[in-house]
């Protein structure tokens, strides 16, 4: 009978020691801890005509960029002429995850723009972009040709890093074997 | 000279926290009335000593003194006045100093008004809050000094961050402080009460005021926070689940089951050890929710100081005053003696049934809150835990919890007549029913939440104003009469029936808005316009503007409805340049009806602006609710069963008759509490 008063107690103390460990973490470091793992598994409708997205197309000895993106987000506007500079130059494919947005948005956006795309999930929920481990949007993925994540830019793709960064890796890990 | 002041005031504030903080003590338990005296004297000297510190802080800061840091890292000489003032807790050391000061604000108001307390329970209250001062001294002084001096001294300031400066932002931390530490008095009532051993009517009649103080103050700070991420963030939403906001809403949600707990222990005398538990956690949750702000082990928009060695410190003090307490209860609760029974068909019951849904919701949040850091812990790991977990599991926890609330009112103590409650409800059942089929109509084919949010919405308000009906014999009695018994009736029912209808507004609001919003996002060029519902958005153009410290981009949008004006929003981006950094301001134009709500950012080069525009139906009732919860919890607190400190009080004459558990001066009036003195514990 007594032992239950002693519960919170028990309870209390196994959570001190949780945040103990917490304090050793370094949590501002934003989490890399996806780069070098394999791309989760999913399956996400398609948006508009374009071909929907899922972890099965991805890997399979391609190297692709995956973007997070949403109508709403204004530096997804930013950062969108480069996404079509760079299908223009057709040196790597662009796949779209659309995070948290209207299908009909998307399109229109879209259709507004132009289409970097040649693949776009529907992510209407944003469960898909947890397991990404997305912060926000706009997020580009890069995806070795054995499927799993080399590198991500959270915000914005700037030309910088696009030049310095991100095709630099694409051409290195498509001459890898 | 005037910071020096303020640090010596600090450092004599600690001494005077420990004498405070023994002297009453001992003289409580060796029965010495001289040295129980002491702690009165002490808790008023600690507060006049803090206060001073306080002062001479504000004063660095009002007179941008940039010799000493803290002034250089969070202000400039260009800030307005205001935020000057504000930024004093606009960070983390200043934070701490505002702590320490309403803790110390608390004390002295027990000393002041607790002349009705028993001379050792108050020794031991004052004893007890004075070691959760000492705490917070000591962090401040040893890890976070707001008074050092920095040589030599910069010609200016590194600015505020311009998201804080803002007057909802600059105001809701006080509220919020207000609150958290408010449950301190809580907290150090049930410490005292188990050092004496005796929990009693009267100790909850104590301890009830000073949960409602806090418990509004909370309200009314979460309230303002949600309102300010509203209209600040840029986002149209209010709440997003961050932890710093879940840290405000756990102790909320513990208080809020206090608070009726506390009712139990009262009326009935049971229910006391789960009492005193709550009362220890929900303060326990005030300063795990400060461990969680101040110690960076968890990212959030929020938070403003990360240091590892805070963290430690502030983990040490969790371990010694919740370990402490949780221990001091595991050794004396078992010995609490169990008073009144009841059956679970009852008041106490239905009160029970709340306190357990509650802590669920409570500790559930607690769940989501830390389980990324739990999973990083142990697998290394890293997760986001965001809205659809908490969404997918609050929402059927609150389901119940309303369901019951417009019940438990109608219950009589002890032993209950559920169908004869239920049969009471008839209409709300009725009207209920009607409201889920005009809206499982107008969303047919959608999401079927919308349905179950207007069903709890007609069901609590119809069943809070049936239960206010049946109190006042509405149409059983001619109306004056049941005017005139409304008036009589204690404030307590009235702030009950008015919070309870608040959570009901809040959640129509949540409901409304959640599911009938329109928006438009896209770029429009001036002559544009967007259509959102009934009424038609025109850009009519931007031009640039200066503040006082920033310079902006506004917009101008004329609204119309059928042709006619309704309202021009004036959107800004503005551009601070102490510290470099752009924020958006939204332009709001609110009703009771809707909120038209617009957001101006980046151009795209070609004479266009990217905008975000939404109309937001119902969406500022979430916060009127909040208010009114606020509200009917001020009431309740002016009610004369709950007055404390003014002991002698006459009689009103107005005061019914009847009701004789609204007077604390007649013993009698409670027919459970043994007439030889409040039960004593037995030492185990």
């Amino acid at each position: 009978m007594r032992w239950k008063f002693a519960l919170p107690l028990v309870l209390f103390l196994g959570l001190m020691a949780l945040l103990l460990c917490g304090l050793g973490l370094d949590m501002r470091d934003i989490p890399s801890a996806k780069i070098g793992e394999p791309v989760p598994t999913f399956n996400l409708p398609p948006v508009g005509s374009l071909p929907g997205l899922a972890s099965k197309d991805l890997g399979h000895g391609q190297v692709v960029l995956v973007n997070v993106f949403a109508s709403w987000c204004v530096s997804c506007r930013q950062e969108h002429p480069l996404l079509l500079a760079l299908k223009q130059q057709g040196e790597v494919a662009i796949y779209g995850i659309d995070y948290k947005d209207e299908p009909a948005a998307a399109t229109a956006w879209l259709n507004e723009l132009g289409d970097p795309y040649s693949r776009i999930g529907d992510d209407h929920s944003g469960r898909v972009a947890i397991n990404w481990g997305v912060y926000g949007v706009p997020e580009t993925y890069v995806i070795g040709k054995d499927g799993k994540i080399a590198y991500k830019q959270i915000g914005p793709v700037t030309a910088e890093a696009l030049r310095d960064k991100i095709l630099p890796l694409v051409r290195k890990l498509r001459a890898a074997p | 000279m005037i910071p020096e002041i303020g640090h010596y005031a600090a450092i004599l504030a600690l001494a005077v926290a420990l004498v405070q903080g023994t002297l009453p003590l001992i003289g409580a338990a060796r029965g010495d009335r001289a040295w129980m005296a002491i702690g009165s004297s002490a808790a008023i000297t600690l507060f006049l000593l803090v206060a001073l510190a306080y002062g001479c802080l504000t004063w660095a800061h009002v007179v941008s003194d940039f010799s000493v840091v803290n002034v250089v890292e969070n202000s400039h000489h260009d800030k307005p006045l205001l935020y000057k003032i504000a930024g004093v807790w606009g960070n983390h050391e200043g934070s701490l100093m505002l702590w320490s000061l309403i803790l110390a604000l608390y004390g002295a108001a027990v000393a002041l008004f607790g002349g009705n307390l028993p001379a050792s329970l108050r020794a031991r209250v004052l004893g007890v809050q004075a070691w959760i001062s000492i705490g917070f001294l000591l962090f401040m002084l040893l890890t976070s000094n707001p008074f050092l001096r920095l040589f030599p001294a910069p010609p200016d300031g590194n600015g505020l961050n311009p998201l804080l400066q803002d007057p909802g932002l600059a105001f809701h931390p006080p509220f919020l402080y207000l609150g958290y530490v408010g449950f301190s008095m809580a907290f150090a009532f049930a410490i005292a009460a188990l050092i004496e051993g005796k929990v009693d009517p009267a100790w909850a009649r104590w301890v009830r005021p000073w949960t409602l103080v806090a418990w509004c103050f909370l309200t009314i700070g979460i309230t303002m926070g949600s309102w300010w991420a509203y209209y600040t963030l840029g986002w149209g939403g209010w709440w997003y689940w961050d932890p710093v906001e879940n840290a405000s809403l756990m102790p909320w949600l513990a208080g809020t089951a206090l608070l009726h707990s506390a009712i139990v222990v009262e009326k009935r005398d049971t229910l006391k050890s789960w009492t005193i538990l709550l009362a220890m956690l929900t303060f326990s949750l005030s300063l795990l929710g400060t461990f969680l702000v101040r110690s960076g082990v968890l990212t959030s928009v929020h938070a403003f100081a990360v240091d590892p060695k805070r963290g430690v410190f502030i983990l040490g003090f969790l371990v010694f005053a919740v370990g402490g307490s949780l221990a001091l209860y595991a050794w004396r609760a078992p010995s609490l003696k169990i008073g009144g029974l009841f059956q679970p068909i009852s008041r106490e019951g239905a009160l029970v049934l709340n306190n357990l849904l509650l802590a669920t919701l409570c500790g559930t949040v607690l769940l989501g809150t830390l389980y990324p850091l739990a999973l990083d812990a142990l697998t290394g790991q890293q997760v986001s835990v965001g809205p659809p977990y908490f969404n997918s599991v609050v929402i059927p926890l609150m389901v119940p919890l309303v369901g019951a609330m417009a019940v438990g009112p109608l219950m009589a103590w002890k032993r209950a007549d559920l169908a004869g409650a239920l049969a009471r409800l008839k209409a709300a059942f009725a009207l209920a029913a009607i409201a889920a089929l005009v809206t499982f109509w107008t969303v047919y084919g959608g999401s079927l939440l919308p349905v179950l949010g207007m069903v709890l919405v007609v069901w609590l308000l119809l069943g809070s104003l049936i239960e206010f009906a049946l109190r006042v014999r509405l149409f059983t009695v001619p109306l004056t009469q049941s005017v005139a018994r409304a008036w009589h009736l204690p404030r307590s029912s009235w702030g009950m029936t008015i919070a309870h209808m608040g959570l009901g507004l809040t959640i129509l609001g949540i409901t409304i808005s959640g599911t009938w919003s329109s928006d438009h996002l896209g770029v429009m060029r001036p002559g544009d316009t967007a259509h959102l519902g009934p009424y038609a958005f025109t850009l009519a153009g931007t031009a640039p503007v200066k503040g006082p410290n920033f310079t902006a981009r506004q917009a101008t949008f004329d609204v119309t409805r059928d042709g006619e004006p309704v309202a021009i929003l004036h959107p800004e981006t503005r551009h601070f340049t102490v510290p470099p950094m752009d924020t958006t301001k939204a332009a709001i134009r609110s009703s009771p009806f809707d909120d038209l709500y617009a957001v101006i950012g980046d151009a795209d080069g070609h004479g266009g602006y990217a905008v975000r525009l939404y109309q937001k139906p119902l969406v500022s009732w979430i916060w009127l609710g909040g208010a009114a919860m606020m509200l009917g919890g001020a009431l309740s607190l002016t009610d004369r069963r709950l007055r404390v400190g003014a002991p002698g009080r006459k009689r009103r004459p107005e005061a019914d008759p009847h009701r004789p558990e609204a007077d604390p001066h007649r013993p009698e009036a409670d027919p459970h509490r043994p007439e030889a003195g409040p039960p004593r514990l037995q030492e185990a």
